[in-house]
């Protein structure tokens, strides 16, 4: 057992890292543009990679409590998402 | 090897599944020519990466004896709400005529629906785009 939950740490550790990198790569995208569309897409990105982080550290941690938060990034990352591609379309977020 | 050997494993593969596709999808939205073909990377690879995290989290809830689904709900919102924000990432190109090829010139004076900007920011949009 103990092989198995050390094998199971170490990927955890693995994991964050590589998600960690992954929001790095987002955040050079979100600097270099060009395009408007290409830094929506990056934030977008952005805020799935942190879901993915909030629910690592549940795991690493044993707990249930951040589901919540990991639901209300999700959340507001559709929306926020959806307002800056229609403020693109239409000049405005709620016509 | 007992059943609680057999779950641990299970989630550590799940989290090397998922970190997979989520630096995949890094790797992709950095990489890749066109903004069209950027939009490919990570709504498809980073929420398939991340619908595996949420099964990861799921067998662990259920290996450390107070299990939960909770993780389906983020994960049923995650699934359907990506194609939908990628669409409006799409339009979005479209509209600032950053894809390949752009849409054809239509006959007799009309416009392509997602190209139509409203009435009062018509002189705002005759500069070019881009600029």
């Amino acid at each position: 057992m103990t092989q198995a939950s050390d094998f199971l740490t170490l990927t955890l550790y693995g994991a964050l890292t590589l998600v960690a990198i992954a929001q790095f790569m987002a955040m050079i995208r979100l600097w270099i543009g060009p395009g408007t569309g290409d830094r929506i897409l990056a934030l977008d990105t952005m805020f799935i990679n942190a879901i993915g982080i909030i629910v690592l550290l549940g795991i690493l941690q044993g707990t249930q409590i951040y589901f919540e938060a990991a639901l209300i990034i999700a959340m507001l990352g559709f929306v926020s998402t959806v307002a800056y591609a229609r403020f693109v379309l239409r000049g405005d977020i709620i016509e | 090897m007992s059943l609680d050997i057999i779950a641990t494993y299970a989630v550590a593969v799940l989290l090397i599944i998922g970190s997979f596709f989520v630096v995949v999808a890094g790797i992709g939205l950095l990489k890749l020519n066109d903004p069209m073909t950027r939009l490919h990377a990570p709504t498809k690879a980073a929420t398939l990466g991340i619908g595996a995290y949420l099964l990861a989290a799921m067998v662990s809830s259920f290996l450390s004896g107070s299990g939960s689904l909770h993780e389906l709900l983020i994960m049923a919102f995650i699934f359907v709400t990506a194609p939908v924000s990628a669409n409006f990432m799409a339009k979005a190109n479209i509209h600032r005529r950053d894809c390949l090829p752009n849409p054809p010139e239509l006959p007799d004076g009309d416009t392509w629906a997602t190209l139509n900007v409203p009435e009062e920011d018509r002189e705002i949009e005759e500069a070019p785009p881009n600029a």
